[in-house]
């Protein structure tokens, strides 16, 4: 599966559309990261378990997507858009979608 | 007196909080400031751009997508800082930093990927800022999130 974030796969050429795919899943963060967390929040800088965490989810999601991408019949998803939203305290959701297509 | 006494044990763990966290904070900002110079002359001869199009003339043999993102936090004595100037308004130049940090970071790993994946360039950057978790109460995490995105490129020999 080929994946791009530009209108055309560069090199190739579209052969067909199949429509908007999209993968996404929510994740709450555990209580063993959120301690360490506090503790970088007082000295600051970088919550390095947050930000595999939020690597590993959003990996999720591109999985997801790519799943779908695939029972639909396509080989490659251009103009892949990421999302994040804050659904309530402590959890957040990671969205990936795009165009799913056919390339030569 | 003994109300005296009450006041400074009340005060006096938040104003060491303050002080050490303004020494540490800053010193964990410079050693990022320092880090991020260095690895950004490394790799200046790694092209990214946010155009949407292959530059004209360069043969695409591959590409693929590739990210890199960063959560970063302020310390304890910028965020009560940050918290005054919520009060008077104007400029809040810690969670500017903190950004500049985070895309800077983002940006870097971004590279860094795709440099290691074996790919020559990256077109159409975007970059991307959340909040992750806000700090609404005493003790809440103050993080931001930067992604940084691309659809990076490997070229074929003219």
């Amino acid at each position: 599966m080929i994946l791009s974030n530009t209108e055309t796969v560069p090199g190739r050429t579209i052969r067909e559309f199949f429509g908007v795919v999209s993968g996404s899943t929510v994740r709450a963060k555990h209580i063993g990261r959120d301690i360490m967390a506090g503790f970088k929040n007082i000295v600051g800088g970088e919550l390095k378990g947050y930000t595999e965490l939020l690597q590993e989810a959003r990996q999720e999601a591109v999985d997801r997507m790519i799943q779908q991408a695939q029972s639909v019949g396509a080989n490659a998803i251009v103009n892949v858009r990421f999302s994040t939203s804050n659904i309530t305290q402590g959890a957040a959701e990671l969205f990936a979608y795009g165009t799913a297509v056919r390339v030569e | 007196m003994e109300g005296w006494l009450a006041f400074a044990l009340q005060v006096g763990p938040v104003v060491v909080l303050l002080v050490s966290t303004y020494f540490i904070g800053s010193a964990v900002e410079a050693r990022h400031f320092r880090g991020l110079r260095m690895r950004e002359l490394r790799s200046r001869n790694f092209p990214i751009a946010t155009l949407r199009e292959v530059p004209e003339g360069w043969k695409v043999e591959e590409c693929g997508l590739v990210s890199g993102s960063c959560v970063i936090s302020l310390d304890y004595f910028k965020r009560f800082v940050a918290g005054l100037r919520l009060l008077f308004g104007g400029r809040i130049a810690s969670y500017e930093t903190l950004l500049d940090r985070a895309r800077r970071e983002a940006l870097l790993r971004m590279k860094e990927s795709a440099h290691a994946a074996g790919y020559r360039a990256v077109i159409g950057v975007r970059l991307e800022t959340s909040q992750i978790a806000a700090a609404t109460r005493q003790g809440g995490t103050a993080g931001v999130e930067v992604l940084a995105w691309g659809t990076a490129l490997k070229l074929r020999a003219p």
